[in-house]
């Protein structure tokens, strides 16, 4: 099976990935060749087999609720490429 | 706590100091026959000699290490004696280290100081070791070979024209061309196992929720762990001790107690039954690898050990799903690299969605994009179950493979790598060859349960590395049986031969 170039396009927007045109294509061809690969898959049976979506089993986890020391907010934005007034900064999300 | 048996070695007088284990240095250092500065001095220069060639650092902090040798030679004189305590350690780039930029190999994250330390750098400062700088590694710990860093390639000390394995990479270097006492690196596939066996060095990865991934940049949230990488066994006990434990801050970490395991090594594995699983001789596999690990099991059995076949029928099945499962977390977790709160953020975007695009675009590398989009679509609708969930299904068949063969042995035995270390460029173009050279250490991360890969031979020059495999929490077990064999041979006393 071969990815056509609409789903590649479509992964990558699902993403927020912006790929150049030449991207597009390799993409195509690998993620095609190691979902191919990952057919092989197919050869077991897994309809009563449970799925693992962590191997060492825990359950909830819950600490009491209190405040604890924290990070300061200056110390929080110090790594924001944008800030403003004690926020992250963001461009416009509706014009 | 001692091991007495750790501190009857050989004379080290006649090292030069950058060449001494951690357990070396700290019976000199207890001994007041040398001090941390000198320890960390002698380290540096090592550093400046030959990393300019090997390249396994990505950001050395000499002087904040020239300070806490002092410190911790001002803490030794007040009476303290943590087996840390003054030595001079590695880290990788993709464990937080506060006031020292952290990229983990990324462009994205170029200029990120973090705000805070994960809990196994702040463990091992307070144990009083002396941090040298943050080690190369594949950008966001995804790739066996350390050449998908954003920044620059390093180079396997054993043979600088071939790859120190990955993602691990620059600490294994390190750690083989004595540029370091130890290091820390991560485990998510296979990531200290095998740059460990194609740097000949020992590395450990632990049980899932062993220990703390507070601070470590997540990739895939259900399989990372944090390990140590050492010149020996016993190195790798005194790491893992220093770091391991339960931590508030990660709800994965088992709040169980933790073995004394420099104490609990004893070369001794009389009456110990260990499996050899024999799916892990694949196709394809390097003649002498195998001759090397079979050889090594004749030395088990040797040291009255009981070696038994064992069979894993679902190996085979670990790399499709790991790359499925591995890049679906990944795909999740990545989100977070927006342009907004750290990092690269694109200067000429119009709105926050173009913004988005273009800096993941700019910032990220092409191994990190096809993790992305090969997650996303697992994940994405109508596929989720076709790949997605069947992965999961199967993960747990690999999961029970493990459950069976541990009822009966006390641990297994098996090559780390199908082949020693590989050529600069070799496998670059072609993703699926790259992600075959894991195949024997992904099931174990699948499984979370726990493995050592020390080195058991050498070929061309290059060596060879043999895993000692555990089930959860078993840490003490494995590090038994590796410290049996490393005592009965003399493959971890080798030194790469470079020259100056």
């Amino acid at each position: 099976m071969k990815l056509s170039r609409e789903q590649v396009l479509h992964i990558a927007e699902l993403a927020k990935l912006g790929i150049s045109e030449e991207e597009t294509e390799l993409f195509a061809e690998q993620l095609s060749a190691i979902l191919d690969y990952a057919e092989m898959l197919n050869r077991l049976d897994t309809e009563a087999i449970p799925p693992t979506a962590q191997a060492i089993h825990r359950r909830n986890v819950t600490r009491p609720d209190e405040v604890c020391p924290s990070l300061t907010p200056d110390e929080v934005l110090a790594n924001a490429p944008q800030r403003q007034d004690g926020y992250f900064k963001v461009k416009p999300i509706l014009e | 706590m001692l091991n007495p048996h750790l501190y009857q070695i050989a004379e080290v007088d006649a090292l030069e100091l950058y060449e001494l284990t951690i357990h070396e240095a700290h019976r000199l250092l207890r001994q007041r026959s040398i001090s941390s500065v000198e320890l960390t001095q002698a380290v540096l220069q090592r550093i400046a000699a030959h990393d300019g060639r090997v390249r396994a650092y990505l950001r050395l902090i000499p002087e904040a290490a020239l300070q806490s040798a002092e410190q911790a030679d001002w803490r030794r004189a007040q009476g303290e004696d943590h087996p840390l305590l003054g030595i001079p350690l590695a880290i990788k780039d993709v464990l937080c280290t506060r006031g020292v930029e952290t990229t983990c190999g990324s462009r994205i994250l170029k200029g990120f100081v973090p705000p805070y330390d994960a809990t196994v750098v702040a463990r091992l400062r307070q144990a009083g070791s002396v941090l040298l700088g943050k080690t190369n590694t594949d950008e966001f710990a995804m790739g066996s070979s350390t050449e998908n860093s954003g920044y620059f390639v390093t180079h396997n000390p054993w043979d600088l024209q071939r790859v120190p394995g990955g993602s691990s990479g620059g600490s294994a270097a390190a750690v083989a061309a004595d540029e370091c006492l130890g290091a820390l690196g991560t485990d998510t596939g296979g990531s200290v196992r095998q740059p460990a066996a194609f740097c000949g060095v020992a590395g450990l990865k632990p049980t899932y929720g062993r220990v703390s991934r507070y601070g470590l940049v997540a990739f895939a949230s259900s399989l990372d762990q944090v390990g140590p990488l050492g010149k020996d066994v016993a190195d790798c006990a005194l790491l893992l001790s220093a770091v391991a434990g339960y931590d508030a801050r990660d709800s994965t970490s088992a709040n169980l107690p933790v073995p004394d395991y420099p104490v609990g090594l004893r070369p001794d594995v009389r009456g110990m039954k260990l499996g050899v699983p024999k799916e892990y001789f694949v196709e394809g596999m390097q003649a002498e690898v195998e001759q090397a690990v079979r050889t090594a099991l004749e030395v088990w059995a040797g040291l009255g050990a009981e070696i038994v076949e064992v069979s894993m029928p679902h190996t085979e099945y670990a790399l499709p799903v790991y790359y499925l499962l591995a890049p679906a977390e990944a795909s999740a977790n990545l989100a977070r690299y927006d342009g907004v709160r750290y990092g690269f953020s694109h200067p000429e975007a119009r709105d926050i969605w173009d913004a988005y695009r273009q800096t993941r675009q700019v910032g990220f590398g092409p191994e990190v994009k096809r993790r992305i989009m090969l997650g996303t679509y697992a994940l994405s609708a109508g596929y989720y179950d076709a790949y997605y969930l069947k992965a999961q299904k199967v993960r747990t068949l690999i999961k029970q493979d493990f459950d069976r063969a541990y009822e009966h042995c006390d641990a297994l035995i098996a090559p780390t790598t199908p082949t020693t270390a590989f050529r600069i460029g070799e496998k670059a173009g072609d993703p699926l060859q790259m992600y075959l050279t894991d195949i024997l250490t992904l099931s174990l991360n699948l499984a979370g349960v726990c493995g050592i890969s020390i080195p058991c031979g050498f070929v061309g020059g290059l060596p060879i590395g043999v895993q000692v495999l555990g089930n959860a929490y078993e840490e003490a077990t494995i590090l038994r049986v590796a410290y049996a064999y490393e005592q009965a041979t003399d493959w971890h006393l080798r030194n790469p031969p470079l020259a100056l």
